[in-house]
């Protein structure tokens, strides 16, 4: 059996990225997340599976190694917290627009500006409207455990290379702080050359006699051409909103009313929940686990037989727009949201749901 | 079983590495556990404070409004939490700073002069785990063995020489204890 250990969200990462075969990781230290960083750094993978680790002198340089290594078909990746991941910016649209596979870990504080180093989901929108320029999107997987930061850095990358389009994992300052137990990942090797070869066809590793030279370019001044290219993105990404939405739903076969939430307020709600249906409310909770793609078909389907539906995110009101997209205004949607790096109890969960959604 | 426990008191007591053997301890016991610290700049001084959850079930929040323990080690935490506890439940509070002790009446409340004892050990360092002592007396939610084997875990081991000083450091808090 697996050992159980007990570490944090962002030593988690850390150590499934050097079992998982990650190449390299690029990175910035920045509260919350720096653990990420220091355990690498501890760890020591250089001398055991030869991944490299490297503090880069800033945010934009840490996401162009990235570019740089994603070019040549490594696992590579990166982690940051909010005002590090604007920094990275013009870059996470540079990987989109290459359609380079990558994973980007944003371990969210609270902004905007430089804002606090507590914890927030304020960087919904950024994760999974955009955040950089152009007609694009990431696969953005939100942890709500210990345990979910461990297996979300494989699945991220399975899929980044599944569909080469970058990853992110979208965590906040409690999930990536906490302890809990976990058991990783099973260690397995890097690639060899001649695997990552096979794999990525389009890397730029040098060009051998056998094949034609790939070239990487975001840059297309042929509009007709570069309008193929956004429909090959859009086609990639109505995949994937087909095949990879993830989804928990918890009490919702019975449930009269519902909670939305993601990350570690999803189980804030489900305390209130439990305690809820303690007193014989009957609500359920609708965990996004893919933020991008959204589970509007999970909303869509329970929005026809419950009452009402409290959002709960620590923003003003970022997802709750998908999720009344996905009712339709067919029930009431209301928000409940606290600002700025404070993070709600249960019981203020719950006596917001009361008072807006119960009334 | 489920026992919900905040630990607060100044940066620097050992407030959050208290948490963490306790956590490691539920880890030796095959417990569920969760530890939750407040992070920030408070190694340095001002306010810290971590809750720690374990249970033989599945834990939902990792964040909580009311506890069945704290374990308090200064005033500030002491006018935080003291609402905060469970009626019924279990307030320990070391006295030493201590100017408007608590006056709940419907909560177990014991007074461990830790930082007192902490003179006898002569040694200020033993003081989180003195207090410990106390709270595995107070509420038996893991064996000492276990809390042992949490400390192996927690001290390098270039450290272990330590293990004893600890271990008669959480014996000293138990006595504390009437």
């Amino acid at each position: 059996m697996e050992e159980v250990r007990l570490m944090k969200g962002n030593e988690a990462i850390a150590h499934a990225a050097v079992r998982y075969g990650v190449d390299g990781y690029f990175g910035y230290p920045i509260t919350p997340q720096s653990e990420v960083l220091e355990t690498l750094e501890a760890l020591m993978p250089w001398e055991t599976t030869g991944m490299v680790v490297l503090q880069a002198e800033s945010e934009v340089a840490a996401i162009n190694m990235v570019y740089g290594g994603a070019a040549t078909g490594k696992a590579v990746m990166t982690s940051s917290s909010s005002p590090g991941i604007s920094l990275m910016a013009e870059g996470l649209s540079y990987i989109a627009a290459g359609e380079l596979p990558a994973l980007v870990v944003n371990v969210m504080r609270g902004g905007p500006g430089l804002g606090t180093i507590h914890p927030s989901q304020a960087d919904y929108f950024q994760a999974t409207k955009g955040g950089g320029h152009g007609d694009y999107h990431f696969i953005v997987l939100a942890p709500s455990t210990v345990q979910e930061m461990a297996d979300f850095v494989g699945l991220g990358f399975d899929l980044a290379f599944k569909y080469r389009t970058p990853a992110m994992i979208l965590a906040d300052g409690i999930v990536g702080q906490m302890m809990e137990k976990v058991v990783l990942p099973k260690p397995r090797p890097r690639r060899s050359d001649k695997e990552i070869a096979r794999q990525c066809p389009w890397a730029v590793t040098g060009k051998p006699d056998s094949r034609k030279q790939n070239i990487l370019t975001t840059l297309e001044l042929d509009s007709y051409k570069m309008e193929e290219n956004n429909l090959r993105y859009q086609e990639t990404y109505s995949i994937i909103k087909r095949d990879e939405v993830r989804c928990e739903e918890c009490y919702t076969d019975d449930a009269e009313y519902l909670m939305v939430a993601f990350g570690s307020m999803a189980r804030i709600c489900l305390k209130a929940i439990e305690d809820a249906r303690g007193n014989g409310i009957k609500v359920g909770l609708v965990r996004p686990i893919t933020l991008w793609p959204f589970p509007t078909e999970n909303i869509e389907r329970l929005s026809r037989r419950v009452k009402g539906i409290l959002v709960v995110e620590l923003n003003a009101g970022q997802m709750i727009e998908d999720v009344r997209m996905a009712a339709m205004g067919r029930i009431p949607v209301a928000h409940f949201g606290r600002l700025g790096g404070i993070v709600p109890n249960p019981q203020e969960v719950l006596d917001a749901f009361k008072e807006r959604i119960l009334k | 079983m489920k026992e919900e426990i905040i630990i607060a008191g100044f940066g620097g007591q050992g407030v959050l590495s208290m948490g963490k053997i306790l956590a490691y301890a539920a880890l030796s016991d095959n417990l569920e556990v969760t530890w939750m610290p407040s992070y920030g700049p408070e190694q340095r001084g001002g306010t810290a404070n971590v809750t720690v959850i374990l249970s033989d079930s599945k834990i939902s929040s990792p964040v909580l409004d009311t506890f069945d323990t704290a374990v308090i080690l200064n005033q500030q935490s002491l006018d935080k939490f003291e609402n905060k506890i469970k009626a019924g439940g279990t307030l320990i509070y070391d006295s030493y700073g201590i100017h408007r002790p608590p006056v709940r009446t419907d909560i177990k409340i014991y007074r461990v002069d830790a930082m007192e004892a902490t003179f006898d050990m002569n040694n200020a360092k033993t003081y989180n785990m003195i207090v410990l002592g106390a709270l595995l007396k107070i509420r038996n939610v893991v064996p000492v063995e276990s809390v042992m084997d949490g400390l192996r875990k927690v001290l390098p081991e270039r450290h272990h020489s330590l293990l004893d000083l600890n271990r008669q450091a959480i014996t000293k808090g138990m006595q504390l204890v009437e």
